[in-house]
């Protein structure tokens, strides 16, 4: 197996999801294909090929450094599951 | 011929004449969604008093004689743009209360024009899928065999187009959402290269390989699409500053001399014989026509969909962290802490392909893996761009089969990712490319479903595929089929 239970646990936990035992079972044997299908990258020799993260060229897109209006608080928080005030409320962050 | 069967132009020409309203037409489509919504579901919100508020808008305008070829047609978006509100959901339970403050430029630039926004479609959750079955609103049927899907992720996009529900819709295509949901119901889709249209507004899968497009009845239509949301946007980073050409004035001069590659990689055994048929004929019409055929060789073409799921769910397992329960969309009403309200939020919200997808992109960006998966899947894609700027060194347009087979059954794939993953190994690598393709219709299986061949360009060489596809279209009667629905 390229994956354990024990693994997709722990991805779990970096991607802040809680997945039920069922989930758990189900991505152990879907994750191990997977992953078995793109190690056919691993065949190909890509020594001094340099890796691509854009498809056309681009540099820093810069704008002039000046004040523009933007959508104010209202709107921005309009879709708040919960709102304090000009704040998000969100549950305490220390116990 | 109804009302709703009416191309972009054709219905521009009525309206220019006066022999119907904006307004007419705008109920009609109404009518024609209500009527066959209940056998297709190509839509999660329709919206019928903006459809009307903009139609009256656009018979002042044609009235006082500041239309175009937009001003009056009714259309409608994929789930994915976002439009001032009006709910948009991406397909997806975690969104299905979001009512964005602000519109996608796409829909601006349309809107500008006059067009009517008939509604919001249907799509695979956070367009990752290729048969919309990872919808939490439900699983849009194929409107050529209801039994059928109608391809993801812009199934919704394809279908509201194939049953006459809109003149034409936008999708976006990250892995072949346009290219493939076209060919399955018979439609004409354009992506175009990576930068020529802006994804401001366009909720992100995989940045680096999103990219917006129309689909539609005809060339004609797809070329007058195109150019209302093609051009820079100061508000995408990566839109690129070149000039918009008049797509429309492209289509005419034929392919006497065109130079047409075909990929020996691209036709392989175990290609459906009804595909295969389909491109053999497309072949034989193109000979006709004059254009020239040449055998080439995109050779790192089996690496294509094991290099994409890499990259691409590595870009969404970074994109959709912002789906956290704490600015917009769905919150966990259990939660005790911080971080238990965002786990408990994400896992409420996702369904089970999205979480499939963040789970491999995670894994793909960990300590340890890093290199291994991801960088090495960036290099391929190295390699894979490599093989599009060699073979278009000899030829102008590039033709395949959009996909391997005609739209496969609702449920069959559902259980096998893999396989479904596999169904979009001709669409793939030219979203790695970042240029431009489409889907034209190209015949039908023998139990009636539709094919579609593929048309790819150089990158900014959209102009070339669609004068191929148009002088495709005149020559063929495929596009003026409709489904019996």
């Amino acid at each position: 197996m390229k994956i354990t239970v024990a693994e997709v646990e722990h991805v779990a936990r970096l991607a802040r999801l809680e997945l039920s035992a069922e989930e758990k079972n189900l991505f152990v044997g879907q994750m191990d294909a997977i992953l078995g299908y793109v190690d056919k990258l691993k065949g190909l020799n890509t020594d001094g090929v340099q890796p691509t993260s854009h498809a056309i060229p681009v540099e820093n897109a810069f704008r002039a450094d000046r004040e523009t209006p933007s959508i104010g608080v209202e709107k921005a928080l309009a879709n708040a599951p919960d709102r304090a005030e000009s704040f998000y409320r969100v549950p305490k962050v220390i116990e | 011929m109804e009302l709703f069967d009416l191309t972009i132009h054709e219905l521009h020409d009525k309206l220019s004449a006066r022999e119907v309203s904006s307004v007419e037409v705008t109920r009609t489509m109404l009518d024609r969604i209500e009527a066959v919504e209940p056998t297709v579901g190509s839509f999660i919100t329709v919206t019928p008093e903006q459809a009307l508020a903009d139609a009256e808008t656009a018979d002042r305008r044609i009235a006082a004689g500041d239309a175009n070829m937009l001003t009056g047609i009714p259309l409608a978006l994929k789930d994915i743009f976002l439009t001032e509100g009006i709910r948009t959901t991406c397909g997806s339970r975690i969104l299905h209360n979001f009512i964005p403050p602000y519109s996608s430029t796409s829909w601006l630039n349309l809107k500008e024009r006059g067009a009517v926004l008939l509604g919001k479609l249907n799509q695979d959750e956070f367009a990752m899928g290729s048969s919309s079955e990872s919808s939490a609103f439900g699983t849009t049927r194929n409107p050529w065999n209801t039994a059928h899907i109608p391809g993801g992720s812009s199934g919704g996009s394809a279908a509201a187009v194939a049953a006459r529900q809109a003149m034409a819709t936008l999708g976006t295509d990250t892995g072949g959402s346009i290219r493939q949901p076209s060919s399955h119901c018979g439609c004409v889709g354009l992506k175009p290269t990576y930068g020529r249209v802006s994804r401001y507004g366009v909720i992100a899968y995989a940045s680096s390989l999103d990219q917006v497009g129309p689909l539609t009845r005809d060339v004609t239509d797809c070329a007058v699409m195109l150019g209302a949301v093609a051009g820079y946007d100061p508000k995408d980073s990566t839109s690129v500053n070149t000039p918009v050409p008049d797509y429309t004035a492209s289509l005419t001069g034929g392919v006497k001399g065109l130079k047409i590659g075909l990929p020996k990689e691209y036709f392989i055994t175990g290609l459906d014989p009804d595909v295969q048929s389909a491109m053999n004929r497309a072949i034989e019409t193109y000979r006709g026509l004059g254009a020239e055929f040449v055998d080439i060789s995109l050779p790192h073409t089996d690496y294509a969909v094991a290099t994409y799921y890499l990259i691409a769910t590595a870009e969404a397992s970074s994109n959709l962290a912002r789906y956290d329960g704490v600015r917009f969309g769905h919150r966990s009403e259990q939660a005790e802490s911080l971080i238990d309200m965002m786990t408990r939020s994400r896992s409420e919200g996702f369904g089970i392909e999205v979480k499939r997808r963040i789970m491999l992109g995670t894994y793909a960006l960990s300590s340890g893996y890093y290199d291994a998966y991801y960088v090495k899947a960036q290099k391929v894609r190295t390699l894979i761009m490599g093989d599009f700027t060699r073979a278009f060194k000899g030829v102008d347009v590039i033709l395949t089969p959009v996909a391997p087979t005609p739209a496969f059954r609702i449920g069959e794939k559902v259980n096998d990712p893999l396989q479904m993953y596999l169904s979009d190994i001709f669409t793939i690598p030219v979203n790695l490319a970042g240029t431009c393709a489409m889907s034209v219709p190209a015949g039908f299986s023998g139990n009636g479903l539709p094919i579609g061949l593929q048309l790819i360009g150089k990158p900014f060489g959209e102009e070339t595929i669609l004068r191929a596809a148009h002088a495709f279209e005149q020559a063929t009667e495929w596009h003026t089929r409709r489904a019996a629905i």
